[in-house]
This record gives C-alpha cells, structure tokens and sequence, in this order.
C-alpha cells in the first residue's frame, strides 16, 4: 500500500474528487442501509439455485455417485470440469491482489478486494466438487496424512495428493490474506455504527485496530510479504491441477505445454467473471465513480492477452500431435476437432479465441453492453475447455472396444446450476455485509493523500 | 427472529453498563490532536519524536507514505519471520515425506524410489507457502501489533472515529515521562491542529484484577460444551456411521458367511463342488459309505514333523475345534446350537486307527458331516497326526515324563 509518486501521471484513480467521507458513505451505503428490491430479487434467485443444487447433491449423496452421467469410460464428468472451472475463476483475484499489487498496478484497488472475495467463494465453491467425486465425501479425512489405525500414509507421488496441499493452502492463504486487508475496514465501520449487535461483530472482527502507525508499519510490511506468497502460490495452484491431467499418460493430456497454458486459462476465465459480476455490481451499488470504465477497460486488456495465450496454446496442442508422429495423440486432437464432441471444441474457439479479439477496437473495450456479452461468452467458453479436455480425451482411448459417449444428468445439471447458486449467494451476502471496496488502500491513492514533501 | 437479535443487543447493552465500557472515569489516558493534511502530520510526527516523546502515536486512515523516518521508526522485522517459518515449512515436509513414504510406509509405486525429491516438491512448496503466511499474518497482528486489544481507550471515542476516515491524528499519553498536559496542548495548536482533546481511561479499565474464568457461568458454558462435544463425538462415530448411506459399504450383493442364500433353490449360500467332481491331485475316496468293517485301513502318509503337525493345528482349530474344542474334548463352542460330540479321549478314539479317523472326517459319522469337500486329503491327514498329538498330551503316561 505504499506508493511511490514518481511513476509517470496516469489519469487520476477516483476521477471526480470525492473526499475521504464521501467514499466512506458510498462504499458502507450497503452494508448501513436496507437491501434494495434488485439485491432481495438476486438473492431468491440465487439462493433457489443452490437449493436446487443442494437437493441434487443430497441425492447424489444418498444413493451415489450413480446418479450422475459418469461412466466406465468416462470417469471424471461434470465433478472435474466444475472443480477445474471454479479454481481457476478464483485465479483472477489473487492476480489483482497479489501480483499486480507487486507491479505496483495503482489501478488495482478499486477491485482488488472484491476479485479477492471472489477468489474465496470460487475457491470453496470448487472444493466441493473433489470432495463429492470421491464418493464418500464422509471419509474425505482419508485424503490428509494423519497418523491412523491403519498404518496407511499417503501416496506422495501422485498429483491428486498435491491438489489437496495446493488447493487447501490456497484457500487459507487467500482467506488471510482477505481478512487481513478487511480488519482496518472493519474498524472503520465499528468506528461508525450505531446498532449494538452489528458493533459486537465488528468489535471481534476489527480486533481492536486503531489505525495507529505503528501498527500500520508492520501491517504493511505483512501486505507485501502476503503478495510476495501468493504470487508463486496462485501459479503453483493451477499448474497442480494440471498435473492432474499432464501426470497421466493419457494421449491429449500427456503434455508439458498444460501448466502455462493452465494458468493462462485460468486467469482468463477469473477476469472474465469477475468482469462479469463489476459491471453489474458499479451499477447496482452507484460505484460507477469508483469501478471506472477505465478499470473495466485494463481488465478487458488482460482478457484479450490471456485469451491470445489460450488460443496459441490451443494450436500448439494441434502441432504438437502433427510433429510427434504418435498415432493416438493425433487421433485425439482430430476427434476433438471433427469428433462427435466437435461442437463443443468449436464453441470453445469461439468464445475464448473469437470473440476477446474484438476488444482489440477501443470502443469495443469501453462499451458496457458489448463487454458484458464478451465476458459471459468468456466463461462459457472456459466452461467448455474443461468439458473439451476432459471429455474427449477420455471418451475415445487408446481401445476403440472401450469407447463410450459422456451424456451428463439431470443430477449433474443440478450440482452445475447449484455450485453458481452458491457463488452468487456467497457474493451477494458478501456485497451486503463487508466493504467489497477497500477504502484504507483506495483513500491511499487518491489525489493529495500523500504528503507532497515526499 | 429480530425478537432474538433485540434480546441479544439488549444483553449486550447490559453488559457493557455493568462492566463501565462507555463509561469513563477522570484518569487521562491522552491528548489527541486533529490534523487536515498529509503534510501537516509528517510535521507533527517529526516535532513528536524529535521532543523525546517517547508513548506518542500517529493514527491516519491508510498508511501515509514516509511515516517512517519522522516517527523514527526501525524497518519491519516480520520478513526474518516470514523467512524463518517458510524454510521451518520446507523441512517439515521434507522430513514428513521421508518419513512417511521412504520409511513407515514403503509402497512400491511404478518401480519409482520410495523417496525422491522430485514428486515431493509440489507438496514441500506449498507446505513452505502456507507455514510462511499463516505465521506472518498470526505474528503481525498478535506479536507485533498486540492485537486483538479491544480495551484500548482510544476506542469507542470521536477521535478515532475521524481518524478512520478522513483526519490525522497524534496522540501524547500521560504515562510518558515528559507529559505535561498544557504543554502538549499548546505544541498542538502550534503545529497547527484543528482539534485537540482530551481522552480518558474507561471505567472497566480498573476491573481487569477479577477472574471470570472462576466465574460460575463461564464454567456452566464449558461444561456445556465439554458434553455436547462428546455427545457430538460418540453420536457420529457410534450411530451415524451405522445409519444409510454411511454404512452403504456393508450393505453390498455379495455372499456373507452364514447367510441364507435367495439364490439358490436349497438356499445355501454356500455352494459345493458338483456330485462326483475330483480335486485336482487328488484320488477318489473307494471307501465312501462303507461300514468300518470293510474300510481297507491305510497308513498315514506323512511324515511326523513339525510343519505337519503345524498344518494340522491351524486345519483343526479352523474346521474341527468349533464343535470338538481346542483340546479335543467335546466343549463344544456352539453354546448348544449343536449337540457336543463326544470326547477324542475316550478310548475308543485313542484305540482307533489313523485311517479311521481320516475316514471319519472324509465321510463323516453320525451328525457330524463330511469335510472331504472342504479339507484337501493331506490336510485331513495332517489333522489326524494331530489328533493323535493331542490325545498322547490329554492322556500322557509316566514315561513320557522323561522325553
């Protein structure tokens, strides 16, 4: 949070000067006043979504995993490609909040703490989808080496294992990380309030903060330490998840190419949602002055940057089966394209090769109604890379005998719908209840707010 | 529901009155000052240290850049922390892996190496991030900045109110050596402070000498939840795992031991070689059905050695000693299900041929049934050498003494 003036001179961060309680009154309006007839309408609407979510998964639980469209052929469906889906939306915040952060990105603030809070909900939205996958997710403790009866540890070499390291320390690294940045926020709101019950929690969350330099100085030093963490953190994640794939010798997967490419994907679907959910939300909460179409636009920059990536590594996917002259690797990547999944590769094209190219034109990437199209075909198209992976690498091996087609359930349909009904809910009640702007590190970036001597 | 929320706010109210929170005695705890700009602070924190004030503070709403070197203070020491808790990560799970897949539990997988170091890393790096931030964030809030501290005076107060949002401010406690209230307060006004007050201690401040943990209530609320705690444990680890779908690994469309079967027409469920198959080595038995009489009696075509004997104790206790007990003498294990066989001591069995009891067991006698289909012929010999062990060691005669 600390910030050097001697970078050139970029437009001003919050354009129409607002003073330090102005933006104290816009960011806590939420969380001061009654929920409008717009956020009451998303919760019903999201919260009926993971009810049917939670009803699918209470069959799934009750009867197992039958129920879902998985097959002998087939074995990772829908549980995988919304786990892989899920943890690489949460990429995008810890980017904003860590790695930008470290290039001294002022921009950042103005959304960091929300794509952090989203990097926590996508996070535990995606933590469900292994543990259901395994069967019984009763006996998920199995996955931890703990000293036990048995006399069992743990296998080390394989990269399931790491996934439940790296995707375990990520969620708690995020999470602190989060509630670190939350704790001079909170101290304000307790600060301000009025209600007793509201002045308890903030009382316990703020842990006494007082704003004191002192203290200021190490919170600082643990903001930068925390950055520097989570930036080989965030990139370790999605490259372990893509061992997942690339440890198997499975023709499609087998390739070194997967982490890059991975973490690329997984930054670009992150930006996209979290795109997704600003635009909607500068509107709902008349943060338009703070989330500015210039914020929006970066963030579309990047989109465009990573979709390119993700789109090189798609044709390199391609060149590299033509240049290895392995039989089934070639096989796989024509079935993928010509195929009976070839709809599902093509709409992945589409939406992640296609349509970010257009934000190539500057009044593509600052108008709102294109951007929110582009961004929600973003997020369908990185849904679909997971599908595409996954299942048509799997549908089709290396036994021609043992091919078989992937047709999800209503089951799976469900937990799908449910696991965007928890997202939502989770982000809604967040919106409502905590600051989703960081005022201490937005009030540090406005104009004047350091001392001009320096 | 907002009944429930009035009653706990109305709770809480009574119980910051009855502690005095809100409410303050005349014991000064400081003077405040109020700052409008950046510039102005910098100036106050620079006049501050360079007095000698040694229990000052500045408070602003973010950290202002350059705060360091008015207020004099040492760079951060938290990164050889970060550091020292990180490589504490990278040798745990080093050592936990050495342990864990290189020696407690060598399974061979893929002909790899039981340990080696690079399948390990994944887990090592992450293991290595998590001790290093879990520790930063836990030691800069609880060792560094002493928090959580809610008794503080300086909250609950207007100054600090503006100092989470839009002022600066600097504050001069009594407990410092050089405090003099008036003097303090007209350095303020000089250095060019909008505002400058006065806070006092809270009340509760001098209440901190009672114990609550001995306080009846507080006990009441841990035995409490020491019982639902067990209650919670045994529930779940003695019912709930019995109940569907936790115990649906039980219920399963196999054959159980002793279990009727739906399957079959005669309802066992289990199934016997079909009438007339021979096992594979084995000879037909010619004496099948015969009366004693005609049995051409054979000899016992093993040896006496210790793995024979050996084989026929473990062939015994499994298929034998249920009904004829470990020592051969009819204490049957059934607890009446099934009627006791007569002792294996009597003398009509201690006087029996060898080949008799083999064609005994082979064919069966009486109610008991035949065990040719589930005891291979050299282990019902083995049986039968061991049978005759335990009869010379019920019934041992002064001679045997001296062996």
């Amino acid at each position: 949070m600390s910030y050097d003036a001697t970078y050139t001179k970029e437009l001003p961060l919050v354009p129409e000067r607002s003073s330090f309680p102005e933006l104290d009154e816009v960011v806590f309006k939420p969380t001061e006043t009654k929920p409008t007839r717009a956020w009451y309408i998303a919760f019903i609407i999201s919260s009926t979504a993971l009810l049917i979510g939670a009803l699918s998964l209470g069959y799934t639980l009750y009867y197992g995993i039958g129920m879902w469209g998985n097959n002998n052929t087939v074995g990772w469906g829908f549980d995988i490609i919304n786990f892989v889906f899920w943890i690489g939306i949460g990429h995008a915040g810890t980017l904003i909040s860590a790695i930008l952060y470290l290039f001294r990105q002022k921009w950042r603030t103005g959304i960091a703490r929300f794509a952090e809070a989203m990097t926590i909900f996508a996070v535990m939205t995606a933590g469900i989808f292994p543990l259901i996958h395994v069967g019984r997710p009763w006996l998920a403790g199995y996955l931890f080496p703990y000293p036990n009866q048995h006399n069992v540890w743990v296998n080390f070499n394989s990269p399931l294992l790491w996934d439940v390291f790296a995707v375990s320390t990520y969620f708690i690294i995020s999470f602190l990380f989060w509630g670190l940045g939350l704790i001079p926020d909170i101290a304000n709101l307790r600060s301000r309030t009025k209600s007793g019950i509201k002045k308890f929690f903030y009382t316990i969350l703020s842990f006494g903060w007082r704003n004191s330099n002192r203290h200021w100085q190490h919170y600082e030093r643990a903001y930068l330490l925390l950055a520097g963490l989570s930036t080989p953190l965030v990139l370790s994640v999605h490259t372990i998840v893509s061992f997942d794939f690339a440890v198997s010798v499975l023709p499609g997967w087998h390739t070194t190419i997967f982490p890059p490419y991975f973490v690329a994907g997984a930054i670009f679907s992150g930006f996209g949602m979290v795109a997704t959910v600003l635009i909607v939300l500068r509107k709902v909460f008349d943060l338009k002055h703070i989330i500015t179409i210039d914020h929006l636009e970066k963030m579309n920059k990047i989109l465009l940057l990573t979709g390119t990536i993700v789109g090189y590594a798609y044709a390199m996917e391609f060149f590299t089966a033509w240049y290895s002259g392995y039989q089934f690797e070639q096989f796989v990547f024509i079935n993928r394209a010509f195929g009976p999944y070839a709809w599902a590769y093509w709409i992945m094209i589409a939406c992640n090769v296609g349509f970010p190219q257009l934000f190539w034109f500057k009044k593509i990437r600052r108008s709102i109604p294109v951007m929110m199209i582009i961004v929600i075909l973003v997020n369908v198209g990185m849904w679909f890379e997971r599908f595409v992976i996954i299942v048509t690498s799997l549908h089709r091996d290396f036994l021609p005998s043992s091919w078989a087609m992937y047709i999800p359930t209503w089951y799976d349909a469900g937990i799908f719908l449910g696991s965007f009904g928890m997202f939502f809910t989770l982000v809604l009640l967040f919106v409502k209840l905590l600051p989703s702007i960081s005022l201490t590190e937005l009030k540090a970036v406005t104009e004047n707010a350091q001392p001009k001597n320096h | 529901m907002f009944g429930f929320f009035k009653k706990i706010k109305n709770k809480i109210t009574e119980i910051n009155s009855d502690l005095g929170i809100d409410e303050r005695n005349q014991e000064l705890f400081a003077v405040s000052a109020l700052f409008d700009t950046p510039d102005d602070i910098i100036k106050a924190a620079k006049t501050l240290s360079s007095s000698g004030f040694k229990k000052y503070d500045i408070h602003t709403p973010y950290p202002v850049h350059g705060m360091d070197d008015p207020m004099k203070l040492k760079p951060s020491k938290l990164g050889f922390f970060t550091f020292f808790f990180g490589s504490l990560g990278t040798l745990t799970a080093i050592a936990m892996i050495f342990y864990m897949a290189g020696f407690d539990y060598k399974n061979i997988i893929g002909g790899k190496p039981f340990f080696s170091l690079p399948p390990s890393i994944p887990v090592t790096f992450e293991l290595t991030i998590l001790l290093a931030g879990a520790f930063t964030v836990f030691l800069v809030l609880i060792l560094f900045n002493k928090l959580p501290l809610n008794n503080n005076p300086l909250l609950d107060t207007e100054y600090m109110k503006r100092v989470s949002s839009d002022k600066f401010g600097a504050i001069v406690e009594a407990d410092d050596e050089l405090f003099n209230k008036d003097e303090i307060i007209r350095l303020f006004k000089s250095l060019g402070s909008s505002e400058v007050n006065l806070i006092y201690k809270f009340k509760h401040n001098e209440l901190t000498t009672e114990r609550p943990i001995f306080d009846f209530k507080f006990i009441t609320l841990l035995f409490l939840l020491a019982l639902i705690t067990a209650a919670v444990t045994y529930f779940s680890l003695n019912k709930l795992i019995y109940l569907p779908p936790f115990n649906w690994m039980s219920e399963q469309f196999k054959v159980k031991p002793q279990t009727q079967s739906t399957f079959f027409e005669d309802g066992y469920s289990m199934r016997n070689p079909i009438e007339g198959s021979i096992p594979r080595n084995e000879l037909p038995y010619e004496y099948r059905g015969l009366p004693d009489s005609l049995v051409k009696y054979m000899s016992n075509p093993l040896p006496v050695s210790k793995e024979v004997f050996e084989k026929g104790k473990t062939m015994y206790d499994i298929y034998c000693s249920p009904c004829h007990g470990y020592y051969g003498k009819g204490d049957s294990r059934l607890n009446g299900q099934f009627p006791n066989p007569p002792s294996l001591h009597t003398d009509r069995a201690r006087l029996m041929k060898d080949a008799a009891i083999y064609h005994i067991i082979t064919t069966g006698q009486n109610i008991m049934p035949a065990y040719d289909k589930q005891i291979p012929q050299l282990n019902r010999w083995a049986i039968v050498h061991y049978i005759r062990a335990l009869q010379r060691s019920q019934n041992a005669n002064d001679g045997d003494m001296n062996k």
